[in-house]
């Protein structure tokens, strides 16, 4: 196992009484080189959870354990120095993450001059071999950000997320901001250079289609706990908490017959605020099967065989 | 059904003059909609989708915006040489329109009762009183639950999908034959817009109207149309009835985004075929088809002449050389291309 993260909580206190619960006893397991997919609505704490495991973000309870050892609650800048040699993340927007007044060489090889802590070595070479990798061109080094389009700033962003190699990359909605087209080109190299490199990716997304695509296994979030979790195809197909099959009925699918042969009903309120939160079943208030005590009473994770997990007391 | 169109776009061109020259960023788009029918127009980032609908609305600032040819006639009346006032009668009251992201096309100083109202009042010259029950009417009737407490609210108190259903219900106060939903869910949660897209169908079949509805995501124009129109390059380079384009799709560039979305049916180990390349410049469009640079069938006529529109059946139309009778047959398409020329 690469990473297991035990009754993870990422709280944050806004005002004298107020929490968020944006991430509030999530408990995963990853396994080495293989993609967890996570999906889940805006709010429901998917990307603090991937910025709390990329150390971004410092955890108020809980365990993060990555490859035998626990990762610390708040990273220094030794830390920082240290794990980002293994674990890297690429974010949602390529047009606020790159410096625009870096160059494309500064910026891919930032990484690199951090972790030698100065010094004046030429990176050029090794930043011309990764933007080939990952499908530009050498020669675009010396050019700035604003002279890419979005799907090849996302290149550059990858390719500044694996200069140094590492393990476990925390991908945060990667494909959001492109355009169709684009965004099958992004999914395809990210693909390959997982199984070329080796790397295990926890790939953040909206997008139920696209994750159920690349993932190997599929965890579903709601107000800031996994609800359901297991092999991808296995969570898409026969969704079993009532949630995810909400969420999977309503994800459009590109075909006009299937559409129309859909029952109209579409899934009634929206997520509530993760403010506060108080004992019982987050999603009870939503769910067309609540009982009186999915109201009173949190629902345990259960294992209903060795690969799914259903946190619902249907089960 | 009548089949006179409720809008009918013909040949329309625009440019917009900038300091590096002129953007042609519509260029030659024709389509129509049929009362009580959805027409979806499909394409990326920059593909003219959008401009087209703003300037049938005169919402493109001239200069340095400009239509260089064209029309656009509403059940019959040229909109493009309307002066403003008679434009101003028509925006809001014949044509309604959603944007993608409600919370800046609201005022935020303003109550929302008001800002539906204010609508009723310059309209249909109803007194601020009358416009504020017809608000709370009008908010009940796109399911917001508690519709007079909500009305006394200011845009921030809502959510995203309560405001995108306050768009609609104003759109709808003067129930307008035509209603152009600018990408009215990308900005919502799967769940929100299944909410968001039913209650516009609800809507339609209640009061008939069209829906003019501009989107990438095909999944939704699925769900959604009747007739589609796909745009590339500031043309539209396939159109026709849903299943026609779905299931008989003949442009390259609309089997392409098809290929590329991955599609939960039939696609156990299938890897998703991107299209190469990225949407082209429209300073400078491509010679011949926009779409050559980057499609996997090109020949050397697509890089010098722009492709006529050919009949693939009744109704359906792609402007391909492909489907010209000279044209070989590409065996590595997914499905047939221009089978019905055979």
């Amino acid at each position: 196992m690469l990473l297991e993260v035990r009754n993870l909580q990422t709280h944050f206190k806004i005002g004298r009484k107020k929490t968020v619960h944006a991430v509030d006893g999530v408990s995963l397991k990853i396994e080495e080189n293989e993609i967890l997919g996570l999906v889940g609505e805006s709010g429901c704490g998917k990307s603090t959870l991937g910025k709390t495991l990329a150390g971004l973000q410092p955890r108020t309870g809980g365990h993060i354990i990555f490859r035998g050892k626990e990762l610390p609650q708040r990273y220094s800048v030794a830390d920082f120095r240290r794990n980002s040699r293994e674990i890297q993340m690429i974010f949602q927007d390529p047009y606020a993450s790159l410096n625009p007044r870096m160059t494309v060489k500064e910026i891919i090889s930032e990484p690199m001059r951090l972790q030698a802590g100065g010094g004046s070595s030429d990176y050029g070479p090794l930043v011309g071999q990764w933007l080939e990798r990952v499908g530009l061109k050498p020669e675009h080094m010396a050019r700035y950000p604003h002279e890419f389009s979005g799907g090849q700033r996302q290149r550059i962003g990858i390719a500044r997320a694996l200069i140094l190699q590492p393990k476990f990359v925390v991908c945060d909605e990667p494909i959001s901001a492109l355009d169709v087209s684009v965004q099958a080109q992004v999914i395809s190299l990210l693909q390959e250079l997982k199984e070329t490199l080796g790397l295990t990716l926890l790939f953040i997304a909206h997008d139920l289609s696209m994750v159920r695509y690349i993932s190997d296994r599929m965890a579903v979030m709601y107000l800031g706990s996994v609800i359901e979790e297991g092999p991808s195809d296995e969570v898409y197909f026969e969704p079993k908490h009532p949630y995810t099959q909400m969420l999977i009925a309503s994800n459009p699918a590109p075909d006009p017959a299937l559409e129309r042969s859909r029952p109209h009903d579409p899934p009634k309120g929206e997520i509530p605020s993760p403010i506060n939160l108080g004992e019982g079943c987050r999603f009870a208030a939503r769910c067309p099967e609540a009982m009186p005590h999915c109201h009173t009473e949190t629902p345990k994770p259960k294992h209903t065989d060795s690969k799914r997990m259903i946190a619902c007391h249907l089960y | 059904m009548s089949d006179t169109p409720v809008l009918k776009v013909e040949n329309l061109n625009v440019e917009f003059a900038t300091f590096g020259g002129a953007v042609r960023a519509v260029r030659g788009v024709s389509y129509e909609v049929y009362e009580g029918k959805t027409l979806a127009v499909v394409g990326e980032s920059g593909c003219g989708k959008s401009v087209t609908v703003q300037t049938i609305m005169g919402l493109i600032p001239c200069p340095p915006g400009k239509v260089t040819a064209g029309s656009a006639k509403l059940c019959g009346r040229e909109l493009l040489t309307l002066s403003k006032e008679e434009l101003n009668k028509i925006r809001g009251a014949e044509i309604g329109m959603i944007f993608q992201d409600p919370m800046t096309s609201l005022n935020p100083t303003m109550k929302i009762g008001d800002q539906i109202a204010e609508t009723l009042v310059v309209h249909r010259g109803m007194s601020r009183r009358e416009g504020l029950t017809e608000a709370r009417r009008l908010l009940d009737r796109t399911r917001i639950p508690e519709a007079a407490e909500r009305a006394r609210q200011y845009p921030f108190e809502f959510s995203g999908g309560m405001l995108q259903r306050v768009m609609i219900a104003m759109s709808l106060a003067c129930k307008p034959k035509l209603l152009i939903a600018d990408e009215p869910t990308t900005a919502l949660d799967v769940t929100i817009q299944a909410q968001v897209l039913e209650l516009m169908r609800e809507i339609q079949r209640e009061d008939g109207m069209s829906i003019i509805l501009i989107t990438h995501d095909l999944a939704v124009v699925a769900r959604m149309a009747d007739d589609v129109a796909v745009m590339y390059a500031g043309e539209v380079v396939e159109s026709g009835p849903v299943d026609e384009i779905f299931y008989r799709g003949s442009h390259p560039y609309t089997l392409g985004l098809q290929q590329a979305m991955p599609d939960a049916r039939h696609d156990a180990g299938r890897q998703l075929d991107a299209i190469p390349g990225s949407p082209p410049d429209l300073f400078a469009p491509p010679s011949g088809c926009g779409y050559h640079p980057r499609c996997p069938h090109a020949m050397q006529v697509c890089t010098k002449a722009s492709p006529a529109s050919f009949e693939i059946s009744p109704g359906h139309q792609a402007s391909c050389w492909l489907n010209h009778a000279d044209a070989p047959r590409p065996e590595t398409a997914a499905s047939p291309v221009g089978s019905a020329q055979e």
